[in-house]
């Protein structure tokens, strides 16, 4: 059975100024509409028309009972997709099909009225989703159990903090018992032990047959509460398939530098023209780029900076970051007291990073910043690298079947 | 995979006429409670509460017997000015106020539009309803007015007074209509949002509320005839006060008037709510 089908769906937006624009502007584009060809939404491509695909032909199927990951970054189409889901707007082209009935959690506060209560809410928020107020009344004990704000339970829900809210609009559509639930990046609010709470949750819930469409950006949590991922990339579907296959897909597809370690142009996170890197890379002695090193042997990192207009020193930060996109490790010049000053043009930075990583794969951001903190460049994903079981000495080899983590921590040792 | 049936299916554009009331009437939990919303939220953290309801009719009522009444000697064919403005006032309020709730609906409930779905038409009228409350509240401080005014002689009500709820279902159609036609284009041309105020006040002038329309004569009284809040309102006076110029043609011409402005405004609203949110 299946509980949605999504049949070539696409959602075309029009950019800039139109959405307020005067009566006048809005006739003209009467005229124009037809002519106009719409872009992808690749973002890292000048504009050429003022039309775009925020969604293209996504066609996809879940049956009942499956928690379904979507991941994509930011812009790849994830919340147009969740908006359109939830009727929130109409798809553009192609139809949707859902079977039972549906409660979505987009953004904080899911449909609150800040003047009301929480009680008050959460008989707004259950009729809002289709519940009656018998079957509202028979879940009220668990909801408000589950959110934990029962102190706050006859306040005015503006006096939530944000937490709060979030815990409260999570309890409703959780314990209403929807046959689909829909959830976008909402827990990021909660506290660790609320979105444990939570994912347990959609366990739970799934367990019972229900189907649960997750957005997130912690591969982490999609890892541990999906079987099925989805990447979204410029509005289309780049991915279909084992949840593992999907993130190991995501991650391969935020690398945005060349094999040879060239930035292309326009792929960096910013671009305020005041300088850009042109090039990163872990390169060997023969000048290749390395992916595989040893166990606690040298991380060479080497570095172009090509600076348009600032000359002076400049912070360097590094962000170590795990297979699950968890950042582990912050590496930043300044906390080794080490300055580092730029020239106009060309700048070559040669990095050492102390290798403590344990074996595995990680991944790599990279930002240079004015000594204020205000970023220069950012490239997110900028390097891959692995390291092996392979000591950098044999003494040093890796023996233990089991990882326990990803930095191998420092101490001394010592026998009384 | 054999055909399965599907409970929903979601589409580019409905059809111009596509309104699905089995749907409305599944959520009239929903409807009650954005009724209850609307009306406590508007006295939430006032002192006087529901209280404020009543003060307003009679202040303005009031203002106008020392203004129009007093000092600028508008007739009011011999009736008690008092009683006369806070006649066309009490029944205009709630045209009003429909009016004004109606048009700014995607603005002022943008936050809950762009998260969940529902019928969204239920917003209209619980805002109806709600003015309906407001309404009824005000009704009785005219009737315990009009009442003492009946008692000393000095009005002499007729059956048209009966009219009234038919007057007040049309004045709802109108109300409905004209705030549901601003609210489609209000989303996209906020210019109309600074224009409904003040449109709604000069409309009042144009409502024989400050003066009896039996002192306009010729072309001037049927443009001010067209609007069919002036046939209503005078219907109210003639039933209630004894005064004011009503024919079955003027008060049929308003119904029907005000129930295609109804219609109209359903049919752009209902056009308008799959895809507002991208264009607020």
């Amino acid at each position: 059975m299946l509980a949605l089908k999504v049949n070539k769906v696409s959602k075309i937006y029009r950019l800039g100024e139109f959405n307020t624009s005067s009566a006048f502007q809005s006739v003209k584009a009467l005229f124009k509409r037809n002519q106009e060809e719409i872009l992808n939404n690749n973002r890292t491509q000048e504009a050429q028309s003022n039309l775009i695909y925020a969604l293209q032909d996504i066609d996809f199927e879940v049956p009942q009972g499956q928690v379904l990951g979507i991941i994509g970054r930011n812009g790849a189409g994830k919340s147009t997709l969740l908006k359109v889901l939830s009727r929130v707007t109409s798809p553009s082209r192609g139809s949707i099909q859902i079977k039972g009935r549906m409660a979505s959690l987009l953004e904080v506060g899911t449909g609150f009225h800040p003047d009301l209560t929480g009680l008050e809410n959460i008989y707004l928020n259950g009729a809002i989703l289709g519940m009656n107020k018998r079957e509202i009344k028979s879940k009220l004990e668990e909801i408000v159990e589950f959110s934990g704000v029962r102190q706050y339970i006859d306040t005015p829900v503006k006096r939530y903090s944000s937490g709060m809210q979030v815990r409260l609009a999570f309890a409703v559509a959780a314990h209403l018992e929807p046959d689909i639930m829909i959830v976008d990046e909402v827990l990021a609010v909660g506290d660790a032990d609320f979105q444990e709470k939570c994912i347990g949750k959609m366990k739970t819930v799934s367990g019972e047959g229900r189907t649960v469409l997750f957005v997130s950006h912690s591969m982490g949590t999609i890892r541990s509460l999906c079987t099925r991922g989805i990447l979204l990339k410029n509005g289309q579907m780049a991915f279909d398939g084992s949840v593992e296959d999907c993130i190991d897909g995501y991650l391969k597809s935020a690398m945005l530098v060349g094999e040879d370690g060239s930035v292309p142009e326009g792929m960096s996170l910013l671009n305020n023209g005041m300088g850009r890197i042109t090039k990163v890379g872990m390169f060997n002695q023969e000048g290749h780029i390395e992916k595989v090193v040893r166990f606690k042997s040298d991380l060479p990192i080497s570095i172009s900076f090509n600076s348009a207009s600032y000359a002076g020193p400049i912070l360097i930060g590094i962000q170590v970051k795990n297979v699950h996109n968890d950042k582990i490790v912050d590496y930043v010049n300044s906390y080794d007291q080490s300055s580092i000053a730029v020239e106009k043009g060309i700048s070559e930075l040669e990095i050492k990073l102390d290798n403590q990583f344990l074996p595995g794969k990680y991944y790599l951001d990279l930002t240079i910043a004015l000594p204020n903190g205000e970023a220069i460049d950012s490239i997110e994903n900028a390097l891959e690298f692995s390291v092996s079981n392979l000591g950098a000495t044999p003494e040093l080899n890796y023996n233990s079947t089991v990882v326990n983590g990803y930095v191998s921590g420092k101490a001394s040792w010592l026998m009384k | 995979m054999p055909d399965q049936k599907w409970d929903r299916v979601i589409e580019p554009k409905k059809g111009w006429f596509s309104l699905d009331l089995a749907e409305l009437a599944r959520h009239k939990d929903l409807l009650f409670l954005f009724f209850k919303r609307d009306v406590i939220s508007v006295y939430k953290q006032t002192v006087l509460g529901p209280v404020w309801f009543f003060i307003q009719p009679i202040i303005t009522s009031l203002v106008f017997t020392l203004i129009f009444g007093n000092m600028a000697k508008i007739s009011t064919d011999g009736m008690p000015p008092f009683l006369f403005y806070l006649t066309g006032m009490t029944l205009w309020n709630y045209f009003a106020s429909t009016v004004t709730n109606n048009a700014n609906i995607f603005g002022a409930n943008q936050t809950v539009f762009g998260k969940v779905y529902f019928p969204r038409l239920l917003v209209p009228l619980s805002n109806i309803l709600a003015n309906l409350f407001k309404f009824s509240l005000q009704l009785i401080i005219f009737l315990g007015i009009w009442i003492y005014y009946t008692s000393t002689g000095r009005v002499e009500p007729n059956v048209y007074a009966w009219l009234l709820p038919l007057n007040l279902f049309f004045t709802s159609c109108m109300g409905l209509g004209i705030g549901l036609i601003l609210s489609s284009f209000t989303v996209k041309y906020r210019d109309l949002t600074f224009l409904v105020g003040f449109g709604v006040q000069l409309l009042m002038y144009a409502s024989s509320i400050i003066f009896p329309l039996s002192i306009v004569s010729g072309k001037l009284r049927y443009i001010l005839l067209l609007n069919p809040m002036t046939s209503m309102i005078e219907c109210m006076k003639f039933g209630f006060l004894g005064q004011g110029v009503v024919t079955p043609m003027y008060l049929a011409y308003a119904y029907g008037f005000s129930f295609i402005i109804l219609f109209i405004g359903v049919l752009l609203f209902n056009r308008k709510e799959t895809d507002f949110i991208d264009s607020v």
